[in-house]
């Protein structure tokens, strides 16, 4: 049943609570520097190509230790090092947020050892490493919970573009399959990078959506804002 | 007959269990948490003010909290802080991703987690209720989310709103009609809404109320508080 469950963690209907972030998309509209379906790609493929890299190389590698069974101090130092690839306190709270809502979920649908290990070192556990640890659990390979991390990290995002702007869901759902051999891209790099010391694990950067996030965070104290992030 | 019960005198035995009011222990030792209250409906039929009136009503007697649905730090949450009739420490909002019906059906967690943290900082709390964004007709609050839920429809929606039906109207445990002091202005039969409404729900209870007229809404709280107490309620 290796299928069903990356299916499943990579269905918008999956309840984990990525339905209230945007992923910077609310705050790059509001700005007006994402105004239709071709700025909506480029935001979305830059996207892919920094925090939906680090997302992938992520859940690669808790996929992989889950299969090795780790020692528990394993867990707290893969979220360390992913804390410390996230620089912006904002998209921290929001991957922890997404993270915590899918172990509520996951612990429900595939309860194991190693979840249990990762919550005992972390209660928020960022949201790569739980889809990495629950993808694991239902036997997929690193390679595939990279794939899920690396659709979901384009997925969330074009949908709240739809809601948000008002796009042609279709034409948007086109640029989403466009991306697949990206994705293809960066979970084939994720995977085999999956098994290497979690400081040594790439590190690609996304400034400008470090920056989104911090705003977009601000400006809730200031205006409407209808996303977490 | 009463039993005497050793110092001389004795007690009437009452089994009206409404006429001693609601046990302010209850929901927490039947559910093991506080109950939860799901206050949902479409956009400007008046929830946050039913929200507010059931604060300003049960606020003294229960320990309860409220979870909004809404645009953060906005409207309604803004709007029950400065009511006064909460402590704003016991407000939280949620925010829906521009679609209040996954928020508080489809995927609960954001809902939950907010639930969650107001348990967590106000231990013994006895009541939270949980206000969604306004929605339309088909939204209702997931057995998941809410242990029982308050559908609230108003008379300036038309009197035709209960007879289109939807399941917040079919199947919430209590249907409010709000603003019934407008009927007249608006052109609204509460006759035929009401008959309707209760064609729509069978045994279903159903009231109707003006906030201007009767600002702490006594018939909901009254529903609210036989649900809280109530022996023989039992909560999902």
């Amino acid at each position: 049943m290796t299928g069903l469950a990356v299916l499943a963690l990579a269905d918008a209907r999956f309840p984990g609570g990525g339905h209230v972030h945007s992923g910077g998309v609310e705050e790059a509209a509001a700005r007006g520097l994402l105004t239709d379906v071709p700025s909506l790609r480029e935001f979305l493929h830059g996207r892919l190509r920094g925090a939906g890299a680090v997302q992938a190389v992520f859940a690669a590698a808790a996929a992989h230790a889950a299969h090795r069974a780790v020692p528990r101090g394993h867990w707290a130092v893969l979220d360390a090092e992913l804390d410390a690839r996230t620089p912006s306190p904002a998209q921290r709270a929001a991957s922890r947020a997404q993270g915590r809502g899918t172990v509520r979920s996951g612990t429900v649908a595939w309860p194991s050892a190693a979840l249990d290990d990762l919550i005992a070192a972390t209660p928020r556990p960022h949201h790569p490493i739980v889809l990495g640890v629950l993808a694991a659990t239902a036997g997929a390979a690193p390679r595939e919970a990279a794939l899920t991390a690396g659709y979901l990290a384009i997925s969330g995002p074009s949908s709240a573009g739809v809601r948000l702007l008002g796009l042609d869901p279709m034409a948007v759902n086109a640029v989403v399959a466009d991306f697949a051999a990206d994705i293809a891209g960066i979970a084939d790099t994720a995977a085999s990078t999956a098994g290497a010391d979690p400081a040594d694990l790439p590190a690609p950067g996304s400034p400008a959506l470090d920056l989104l996030a911090e705003s977009h965070d601000r400006h809730h104290q200031e205006e409407v804002r209808l996303f977490a992030s | 007959m009463p039993p005497d019960h050793g110092h001389g005198h004795t007690h009437e035995v009452d089994f009206d269990p409404a006429s001693a009011g609601p046990d302010p222990h209850a929901a927490v030792s039947r559910l093991g948490r506080p109950f939860r209250l799901g206050i949902g409906g479409p956009v400007g039929s008046g929830k946050t003010a039913l929200t507010a009136a059931l604060c300003r009503a049960l606020g003294a007697e229960v320990r309860l909290a409220v979870v909004t649905n809404d645009i953060y730090t906005t409207e309604d949450a803004d709007f029950l802080r400065s009511a006064g009739v909460l402590d704003p420490d016991r407000v939280e909002a949620v925010q829906t991703g521009a679609c209040p019906h996954t928020a508080i059906r489809d995927d609960i967690t954001a809902n939950l987690d907010a639930v969650e943290r107001l348990e967590h900082r106000h231990p013994g709390l006895e009541l939270v209720i949980v206000e969604s964004g306004g929605d339309n007709l088909t939204a209702v609050f997931s057995r998941g989310l809410a242990d029982d839920q308050i559908f609230v429809v108003d008379v300036a929606g038309g009197d035709k709103v209960p007879r289109k039906g939807g399941p917040g109207v079919t199947t919430a445990d209590l249907l409010v009609i709000n603003k019934v002091d407008l009927a007249e202005r608006v052109g609204a039969d509460m006759a035929v809404m009401l008959a309707d409404a209760h064609r729509m729900r069978g045994e279903l209870p159903v009231i109707a109320q003006s906030l201007t007229e009767t600002p702490n809404a006594p018939d909901v709280s009254a529903w609210v508080r036989a649900r809280l107490g109530g022996p023989g309620q039992d909560p999902r």
